[in-house]
């Protein structure tokens, strides 16, 4: 059990070594019981293995507290089990199978009824295409599908990898929109390079660097620092490239 | 006219036989990644059960009626068995050294026809079939063997059960989509080794159903039966995609084909190259497979 001001999910000494290579060196992170923690870092910095990490995709060491219990030996479906919706960096969405057939392998027999009112209503157009192959869909319906499926199942944690990664702008505002309805009501930790989106959607963050824990803190105060936001990130947190979330 | 009717329905027939060994291969090969050289000894294992029980070792069951029936059922439940036991106690414990898996199943694969030639004996045994599956009926002027047909009868009541349990089931929602992407499904809370072991017992069934009908097509069984149609079963695999059972039913009927008709109007045994040929041209003109879902 965890309490108002315990963090929900909390990382300590994260270290995952792949083909002989490290690649996390000990990342710390918190996740607040409520709204949204941004996970931040250059390119391959470790956001998307950390992400894998803390969900047992990868093997890994230290200590992956969810919900006030230790998870880290739990098999990635049982931590899963426990309440966290994933849409990964690459949407994860299954080509060969139907839109309605994506979403129903996302379903929890024995753990509550999928809130499909809350899914079409959000994506309207996923109920009208439930029939169509999956891998026919553009990239922002993909999308839609992976957070459609982390949103069936009443989870307590929503981890969205980069969701916005080459979408076009009216898609991203899209998926913003819907990140932050979906935060309203449960917490998420959200892997992103978009720091417009950060900006807009994220209360509190984590910078990673080579693997580590670089910083932590109010996302509005390291965006409001661009020395700090260039040092970290290796942009200014009002580069135009990073701003596409704010239409 | 009539030889090119007996080539085909009998090539048909063995082509059901590696439609048999191959559709768990595939399913087993595409959804976990486990080359299974094990898989022609629960082909072994079924032959010799249903053998074993129709001789009369069984109550119950004998070599006609309802009595053959039971012999094949226990035959193919004996090979289900062998594919449970052999998932959860050698298959299971090495998903993370992959290696070492194909030398465990190399190992059985060896192993199962030694311990059946150690019981009973390296020679071919007669294979006590009903009468009735042991005539010929008259085909367009051509006179074929029945038990081809109870072959047939036989893939194509498997093909549609596999297809019923892939297209409307949730554990076959579950083997589909593990054959695409194994780790999101269980990013999705799924247990995927419950599929696995569900796929290893489908895989047997069938093997073992094929190596019981087997026993009908060669009318003999032999500890290494198993052994020698695994290798065509790995060609239907490869030509008809991993994890495709589409695929493999077109592939093991033109296995199947090719070797009957190369057999005939070439030289005996030259349908066993033909088809290794049939693989290479394959291979080189469409690289993907038949279906496109080469790994």
């Amino acid at each position: 059990m965890t309490t108002a001001s315990e963090p929900l999910l909390s990382v300590r000494g994260l270290r995952v070594v792949l083909g002989g290579r490290h690649i996390l060196h000990g990342v710390d992170l918190d996740v607040a019981p409520a709204g949204v923690t941004a996970l931040l870092g250059r390119n391959g910095a470790g956001k998307t293995t950390t992400v894998r990490g803390v969900l047992g995709l990868v093997p890994r060491t230290g200590s992956v507290r969810f919900a006030g219990t230790e998870t880290v030996r739990l098999a990635t479906h049982d931590l899963v089990r426990r309440g966290i919706g994933y849409a990964p960096e690459d949407r994860g969405v299954f080509a060969g199978l139907t839109v309605a057939e994506n979403l129903r392998l996302a379903e929890r027999p024995g753990a509550g009824t999928p809130d499909y009112p809350l899914v079409h209503e959000l994506f309207p157009e996923l109920k009208a295409r439930a029939r169509q192959s999956a891998g026919t869909l553009s990239g922002g319906q993909q999308q839609m599908v992976a957070i459609a499926r982390t949103l069936l199942n009443g989870n307590r944690l929503i981890i969205a990898d980069e969701p916005t990664k080459g979408l076009a702008p009216r898609v991203v505002t899209e998926v913003a929109l819907v990140l932050e309805r979906a935060a309203r009501a449960v917490p998420v930790l959200l892997v992103e390079q978009n720091l417009a989106l950060v900006r807009r959607l994220a209360d509190s963050c984590v910078v990673l660097a080579d693997g580590r824990t670089a910083h932590r803190g109010p996302a509005a105060d390291l965006l409001a620092d661009t020395g700090a936001t260039r040092r970290l990130l290796g942009v200014g947190s009002n580069s135009p490239a990073h701003e596409e979330a704010d239409a | 006219m009539s030889t090119v009717v007996l080539l085909a329905v009998t090539g048909l027939g063995l082509g059901a036989l590696y439609f048999l060994v191959a559709s768990g291969l595939s399913l087993i090969f595409g959804l976990m990644d486990v080359l299974n050289f094990a898989h022609g000894a629960l082909l072994s294992i079924g032959a010799y059960g249903s053998w074993w029980a129709a001789s009369g070792h069984l109550p119950g069951a004998g070599s006609s009626g309802a009595g053959f029936v039971l012999a094949v059922a226990f035959g193919t439940a004996v090979g289900t068995l062998a594919a449970v036991v052999l998932e959860l106690a050698l298959i299971r414990p090495l998903y993370d050294r992959p290696r070492e898996q194909v030398l465990a199943t190399v190992g059985v694969g060896l192993a199962v026809p030694a311990l059946l030639s150690a019981i009973w004996g390296a020679d071919a045994r007669p294979f006590p079939g009903p009468h009735a599956l042991s005539g010929t009926f008259g085909l367009l002027g051509a006179r074929i063997p029945v038990n081809r047909l109870v072959l047939l009868a036989a893939a194509l009541l498997v093909l549609a059960a596999l297809r019923l349990f892939l297209g409307r089931t949730r554990h076959g929602l579950v083997v589909r989509a593990g054959v695409e992407d194994r780790a999101m499904v269980t990013a999705l809370g799924v247990d995927v080794r419950r599929a696995f072991t569900l796929v290893f017992a489908i895989g047997g069934a069938a093997a073992a159903l094929g190596g019981a009908l087997g026993g009908l097509y060669y009318g003999s069984v032999d500890p290494g039966q198993g052994t020698s149609l695994l290798i065509f079963a790995f060609v239907v695999v490869v030509m008809g995609g991993m994890g495709s059972v589409a695929g493999a039913a077109l592939a093991a009927a033109g296995v199947g084909l090719v070797q009957q008709f190369a057999n005939y109007y070439t030289a005996s045994g030259l349908g066993d190259l033909a088809v290794v040929v049939l693989l290479a041209a394959l291979l080189l003109l469409r690289p993907s497979g038949l279906t496109g879902r080469l790994a």
